[in-house]
């Protein structure tokens, strides 16, 4: 099967409605959240009109067809992340999964590997998402380790040259973006995971922008946790995915307490179920975990490395088009080795704001402001970008349109 | 064009030339305010003088919406009485937040009443409103301040 986005935007009804009076539907705003295929909306509502019941409890057919549907959607994520189908952690999101692992962290007893005390060291860079950012941060104050972090070169990539005195004895963890979510840098894990694993500390992978859009295998990184979102990959929001090894997952304290997570409880103390059931009380958010299973499917199906390859020939595109734009000034790699399908751009003296007010009027959705990477903006010296990010959906014709809505924009504030 | 309800040739105009922006050295009160959700950033400094504002003055950057509505502000606003102010402000603020049911009355609020479409925008009701929060700050931090003096 070849490749063909025309054919791809026929499975996402999305694309049948209009924009602002009449206008064509011009989607670049993949990396905030992806739209849907018929069939993941249909695997969430066929959910919930036949199997609909409590995973895991209840002595009845329906709580056995759900418990199957949410365990076949387990094993679905866990292949294509290529682990194992216990290393599989349904969160609300992937902020959920990036908490939970700090906190957890947090509550490691002293002798537990996770054990973070006064003085230990966590690594984050300048280019992470809140999301990534905030949690490390927070978890150093209320343990009293030092929180360190890569800086950004100008180019918009994490800047290794001093990688040996950022990750060094006392690192305990370090959490990494696979791609940024503004520059579009992918990050060139290997050097850093071996670093992290030499010095003796757990490497955890932000892949919110980099699992939707490429293969990628836990194994072949050698990493120890990694996170990402439904929303992103064609699925529903109120999903997000907690890989980690076995052997790790088994150590890590539960985060959040309740129902289903126990092994035996009395009035004074309980006992932990095996991972990934530790990790998660409460009722899951099974009719969304099973729309990310057909999510996953579907594009298993196309291919992610097709996928990957039809969103490059966008990109590359897209930044040879903006790139003739007068004052529009790329924000991060102009170079296709080191970067994926997000492009932010300033575009002279007009605000971001009023540039996708004016897109939004032709019908072309970008991201504006700081993303959610307000310490990266900063230090990229702007006080906010557009962004156009690209999926498997988007055409070339998508950025022929971007590209003339830039230029009508700045003929439209002049 | 349905965005020319939004970007009125008032805005236009006073996002390219801004009024009173440029902090003045003496003030009762300054307040720096942001939008979090997109990184705008304003300083204001606000005097008033027996009830009465004198100056007000700002720095920022941002959208050419909430740049042209702190600069109508400061015109709209300055050698008003405070208590004026305040009901120019209410009527201001229901005006952004009427969804576009509200014409908002001319003789009041005069050139703001060119920011009308911002209502239809819900995403922008920050943007208009960003000055306008600064001012109520800054002035319930002067009179606070001339009561202790």
């Amino acid at each position: 099967m070849t490749f063909d986005p025309l054919v791809i935007r026929k499975d996402f009804p999305i694309f049948d409605r209009k924009i602002r009076d009449g206008k064509r539907l011009v989607y670049l705003d993949s990396g905030a959240t992806s739209q849907k295929p018929s069939v993941v909306i249909d695997a969430e509502s066929n959910f919930y009109r036949n199997h609909n019941a409590a995973a895991h409890r209840g002595a009845h057919q329906l709580a056995e067809e759900a418990t199957e549907a949410l365990e076949s959607a387990r094993s679905v994520v866990a292949d294509f992340l290529g682990g194992a189908t216990d290393e599989i952690v349904f969160t609300k999101h992937s902020t959920e999964a990036l908490n939970l692992l700090a906190y957890s962290i947090g509550d490691s007893p002293a002798g537990n590997v996770f054990h973070l005390k006064a003085g230990d060291e966590v690594v984050v860079s300048e280019m992470e998402h809140h999301a990534n950012l905030i949690p490390w941060q927070q978890l150093a104050k209320r343990t009293g380790a030092v929180l360190k972090w890569f800086e950004v070169t100008p180019d918009g990539r994490l800047d290794l040259s001093d990688i040996e005195s950022v990750i060094t004895s006392r690192t305990k963890i370090v959490a990494l973006t696979h791609q940024s979510n503004v520059l579009g840098t992918i990050n060139p894990l290997a050097e850093l995971v071996k670093r992290t694993h030499d010095v003796g500390a757990i490497f955890i992978l932000d892949a919110c922008q980099s699992v939707p859009h490429m293969p990628v295998s836990v194994a072949a990184l050698d990493i120890d946790f990694l996170v990402f979102s439904g929303h992103k990959s064609v699925g529903p929001t109120g999903v997000g995915v907690l890989w980690g090894r076995a052997s790790l997952l088994a150590e890590l304290p539960p985060f959040l307490f309740g129902g289903s997570m126990i092994e035996n409880v009395t009035m004074l103390d309980a006992t932990w179920a095996p991972a990934p059931r530790k990790f998660e009380p409460g009722v899951p958010n099974m009719a969304q975990i099973v729309g990310l299973g057909v999510a996953l499917n579907y594009l298993t199906k196309i291919g992610m490395q097709e996928i990957h390859n039809h969103e490059n020939t966008i990109t590359k595109y897209a930044i040879s088009k903006l790139r003739e734009i007068e004052k529009l000034k790329i924000i991060g790699p102009t170079d296709m080795k080191l970067r994926g399908g997000a492009v932010s751009f300033t575009l002279g003296e007009i605000h971001p704001h009023d540039l996708g007010q004016f897109l939004d009027n032709s019908g072309i959705a970008v991201r504006t402001g700081h993303h959610c990477a307000w310490p990266l903006t900063r230090k990229m010296g702007v006080a906010a970008t557009t962004r156009a990010s690209f999926y498997l959906y988007n055409t070339l014709e998508d950025i022929d349109d971007l590209a003339d809505g830039v230029r009508d924009a700045q003929k439209y504030f002049a | 064009m349905q965005l020319d309800n939004l970007y009125q040739e008032v805005i236009l105009d006073h996002y390219k030339h801004p009024q009173n922006k440029k902090l003045s050295p003496v003030f009762d009160a300054q307040v720096h305010h942001v939008n979090p959700s997109c990184g705008d950033e304003i300083d204001l400094n606000l005097t008033i003088n027996d009830g009465v504002i004198s100056n007000i003055s700002w720095d920022g950057v941002g959208c050419s919406i909430s740049q042209a509505s702190v600069s109508i502000l400061t015109e709209l606003l300055i050698g008003k009485k405070i208590a004026d102010a305040y009901s120019i402000l209410d009527q201001f603020v229901a005006l952004m937040q009427s969804k576009g049911a509200v014409p908002g009355d001319e003789y009041v609020l005069e050139d703001a009443i060119a920011l009308a479409g911002v209502s239809k925008y819900p995403a922008r009701i920050k943007c208009a409103l960003l000055g306008w929060m600064a001012f109520k700050d800054a002035s319930v931090q002067a009179q606070a301040k001339s009561k202790l003096d």
